[in-house]
């Protein structure tokens, strides 16, 4: 039943919540076929033939098909029970990772080395690892099928998801709570790799890109951030305006004062984005004050300005 | 029972008197106080609602017939499936069975004239017409896209008709308050002489049992959207963190109502299955007793389940492990009906007519309904499952595999009472396999989609969903043509179909004594009972003999 119809297997505790899975599942057919084949085989049975009148009820009979179900019933909640214990409760030592859930992204933040990224969350293999969750917005669910793992994650409150990866591999994250118009887009990857990968990784994202050319650097930010998400290089409006030649442009903000977009309007928007709306879209974007360093700022406006 | 005596179907000419010509002109429908008069309106209402909840229906899965954006952009979508779910839940399968079949039998089986209070009657019917216009508008002004479940914080913050639609749904609560506290009263006080409780046929103990969850839960329901309503339009912090209120509080309020609010769906359900098996295999229903009791121990425990709709949502695990231990309990009452009905098979003279065909496929259908439930139940499966396909399909082979198919079955069974006339059985018949077909080949493939990890309410998915999206969508289609050709069959019936005796199925209950369709206050003389509900040698309904 596995392969064909579960995703991969990827955490500790995957296995368990399979295997009870499979156990209701087999159990469940089980009953179904006894119960059906029942039903078939009176109906066609009891249409043909002539026979004495049946007894109304049977007491014995009653309480043993309700005793036996109550006992399997009882037995499934307690291993449900169990398993979910172990979901829930994450070991002392697990590596701490803060993730903000807002509309329609996904953001980390590594305390324990000052790293940042968005989308993609990359830990290390057979480590245990504990998401702190918030959200800035409404209610969204962080949810990895590989894992068996999923928890709400909420506006004005913190809750947490823990998980040890046993394969190296990428493994899919989606919002598993309806959020707006982009949910099914809400989405990225868990980047499990070895321990040196994942030191590599850190020492790469700790220092502070000060080489890489501005719009080079600003088009990596662009992809890594999702700002693409919401807005196109290509001319098509989306959530958000298109920024193809946008840079120099007179834009028309939704309380009716035109603007040029210059430097200070870019930087404005991606730190302050509600004070100037452009006019026609809705006042959505996240702001990023304190998320990106000034380079990074800087970056992504000479991107932007080159895209003509 | 082989030695029940040969019912006629037909009957030679239509009677010349009967509720549907006992007064005539609009305001003679408008003012009625006729609870069959009044279970018709609510009945062509509810089936109206079922076809334009079914069209949003059918629009979303067309959507997702393929991978990528094709017909609608992606607020549209979102709003296509918050209208089906609001239209079905709120329009259509919470008023069905109890306010169309209900009304129009429950006096009938009982033995009354009327309800306990008609008037009371007629004000739930405008009621639910006010609510159903507010709802409309609602949906042509701006519609709503958060779910039929408007989770906050963003049901306060969404720049869609929200506040028109709760209304709606405050407004339709109290059709269903002041349904419930009539027919409760109804058969506490117009039992007619004879009729204990225990002789009540085992539909009136389901609507009995479903009235109690409507008065009790609906209330909170209606505060509940008040207090959403107050806080999008006065700024009231109860459930934005912003001003200080909590999401969860919500989440808690909301499914206080809608997990007993399933429970009035499938109740009733259940005591139209219970009819139909009795007639046609033409015996009592096996553990008549457990099977009565059952109804209200569902009832009765079903309002102590809610927070299985929620074990991520950051409760506490103390409480998750309460509502699970909880929600098994509610699961046993209904297997025991499940196997009840099957044993009242066994030894009984089966007649395959329509109305038993849909029963056979609601026996099958539920159980996988109810079998599914059991991994959303367990805590541990419940965490890898929730908000998938799973969870969808769960539902809809419970509320559609299930109670429409109920519906349905009933509609056919109580149709010649109705009406007068007999349908076609083989069209009857052939529409109840093509859904059978159609029903399972959308549903069964999202149970697959689940497992496999498609998240529910999106508007596109990764291409590896795509084949599995793409056979429930063609599932789909197979359904609606399905209700087509049921919906044929009934109007072939009102043009065609032939006259129908007082009791064409041998059925035994009080219903099956009057004439088809019946006299306005139904009974000639009050009847007098001496038998119990199925008892298919001394029935009146079978030997003609009126107490």
């Amino acid at each position: 039943m596995n392969d064909f119809l579960y995703p991969p297997r990827a955490s500790t505790y995957a296995g368990d919540v399979d295997a009870l899975m499979n156990f209701i599942n087999y159990l469940s057919i089980f009953f179904w076929v006894l119960i059906t084949g029942a039903i078939l085989y009176f109906t066609w049975k009891y249409s043909r033939e002539k026979h004495k009148a049946p007894a109304p009820h049977n007491t014995a009979l009653e309480v043993t098909w309700t005793v036996i179900p109550t006992i399997l019933v009882v037995a499934i909640f307690a291993w449900g029970f169990k398993s979910f214990m172990t979901l829930s409760r994450a070991p002392r030592d697990a590596m701490e990772i803060h993730v903000t859930g807002q509309k329609w992204s996904w953001a980390f933040e590594y305390p324990d080395y000052g790293i940042q990224t968005a989308q993609n969350l990359t830990v290390p293999v057979n480590r245990p690892v504990k998401l702190i969750m918030s959200s800035t917005d409404v209610i969204h669910s962080f949810w990895v099928p590989a894992f068996r793992n999923k928890m709400d994650v909420l506006p004005g409150r913190t809750t947490t998801l823990w998980f040890e990866a046993t394969e190296p591999g990428d493994y899919r994250i989606y919002c598993a709570e309806y959020c707006g118009d982009s949910h099914w887009n809400m989405t990225g990857w868990v980047k499990v790799v070895s321990q040196e990968e994942f030191d590599a990784w850190v020492e790469e994202n700790t220092k502070e890109d000060t080489t890489t050319p501005l719009a080079e650097l600003g088009e990596q930010l662009f992809t890594q951030r999702v700002c693409h998400t919401c807005h196109s290089t290509d001319g098509s409006d989306k959530i958000g305006p298109t920024l193809k030649g946008i840079f120099g442009h007179e834009v028309e903000l939704a309380d009716g004062r035109k603007v040029i977009v210059d430097e200070d309007y870019l930087r404005e928007s991606i730190l302050e984005p509600g004070a100037k709306v452009v006019k026609g879209f809705q006042p959505v974007m996240p702001s990023y004050k304190g998320q990106l360093k000034d380079r990074q700022v800087n970056a992504l406006i000479e991107y932007i300005k080159t895209l003509k | 029972m082989s030695t029940a005596p040969h019912i006629a179907t037909e009957a030679p000419e239509f009677p010349k008197e009967h509720y549907l010509n006992a007064s005539k002109g609009f305001k003679s429908w408008a003012l009625t106080v006729d609870h069959k008069r009044i279970g018709l309106m609510y009945l062509v209402s509810a089936l109206t609602f079922f076809l334009v909840g079914g069209l949003f229906a059918l629009l979303v899965r067309l959507e997702l017939f393929l991978p990528g954006g094709q017909f609608f952009d992606q607020k549209t979508y979102n709003q296509l499936f918050t209208l089906h779910g609001v239209v079905m839940v709120f329009l259509f399968i919470i008023p069905a069975i109890p306010a169309a079949l209900g009304n129009f039998f429950l006096p009938l089986q009982l033995g009354a004239k009327d309800v306990a209070f008609p008037k009371l009657n007629l004000m739930s019917f405008y009621i639910y017409a006010i609510g159903a216009i507010i709802a409309i508008a609602a949906m042509v002004v701006g519609a709503v896209d958060t779910g039929w479940t408007f989770y906050t914080p963003y049901s306060l913050t969404t720049n869609t008709a929200v506040v028109g639609t709760v209304f709606a749904a405050f407004v339709l609560g109290f059709s269903s308050i002041l349904t419930g506290v009539n027919f409760i009263v109804t058969i506490h006080k117009l039992r007619p002489p004879g009729m204990t409780w225990f002789r009540m046929p085992l539909f009136l103990w389901a609507l009995y049992s479903t009235s109690v969850i409507q008065l009790l839960s609906t209330p909170v329901l209606a505060i509940t959207l008040l207090l959403l309503i107050a806080e999008r339009l006065l700024g009231v912090g109860v459930f934005d963190p912003a001003l200080g209120g909590d999401p969860v509080l919500f989440q808690h309020f909301f499914w206080f109502y809608s997990h007993p609010a399933v429970y009035i769906m499938i109740v009733p359900a259940f005591g139209v299955i219970s009819e139909i098996i009795a007639t046609f295999s033409r015996r009592e229903v096996f553990g008549y007793k457990f099977v009565a009791l059952s109804s209200v121990a569902i009832a009765v425990i079903g309002f102590f389940v809610w927070g299985h709709h929620m074990f991520v949502s950051g409760q506490s695990e103390f409480a998750g492990m309460v509502f699970s231990f909880l929600t098994f309990f509610v699961a046993i009452p209904t297997a025991v009906k499940i196997f009840n009905w099957t044993a009242t098979l066994y030894k009984g003279d089966i007649q395959l007519r329509t109305p038993m065909v849909y029963a056979l496929i609601f026996l099958v259908q539920f159980t996988i309904g109810g079998l599914t439930g059991l991994p959303l139940g367990a805590l541990g499966t419940n965490v890898a499952l929730h908000d998938t396909y799973y969870v969808v399909a769960h539902f809809h082979y419970v509320m559609m595999g299930g109670v429409v198919f109920a519906f349905v079955g009933g509609l056919h069974y109580w149709w010649p009472k109705i009406t007068g006339r007999m349908y076609n059985e083989k069209i009857g018949t052939f529409a109840a396999l093509t859904l059978f077909l159609g029903f399972n080949i959308t549903f069964f493939t999202q149970f697959l989609l689940g497992f496999k990890g498609m998240p529910r309410r999106y508007y596109d998915f990764d291409q590896n969903f795509a084949g599995l999206h793409g056979f429930s969508s063609v599932g789909s289609w197979i359904l609606g043509i399905g209700f087509l050709i049921a919906l044929y069959c009934f109007i072939q019936s009102l043009r065609n179909g032939p006259i129908a005796s007082k009791n064409p199925w041998g059925g035994t209950t009080l219903e099956w004594t009057t004439q088809s369709p019946p006299i306005a206050h139904n009974f000639v003389d009050t009847p007098t009972v001496t038998t119990d509900p199925y008892d298919h040698e001394n029935s009146p309904a079978l030997t003609g003999r009126v107490a």
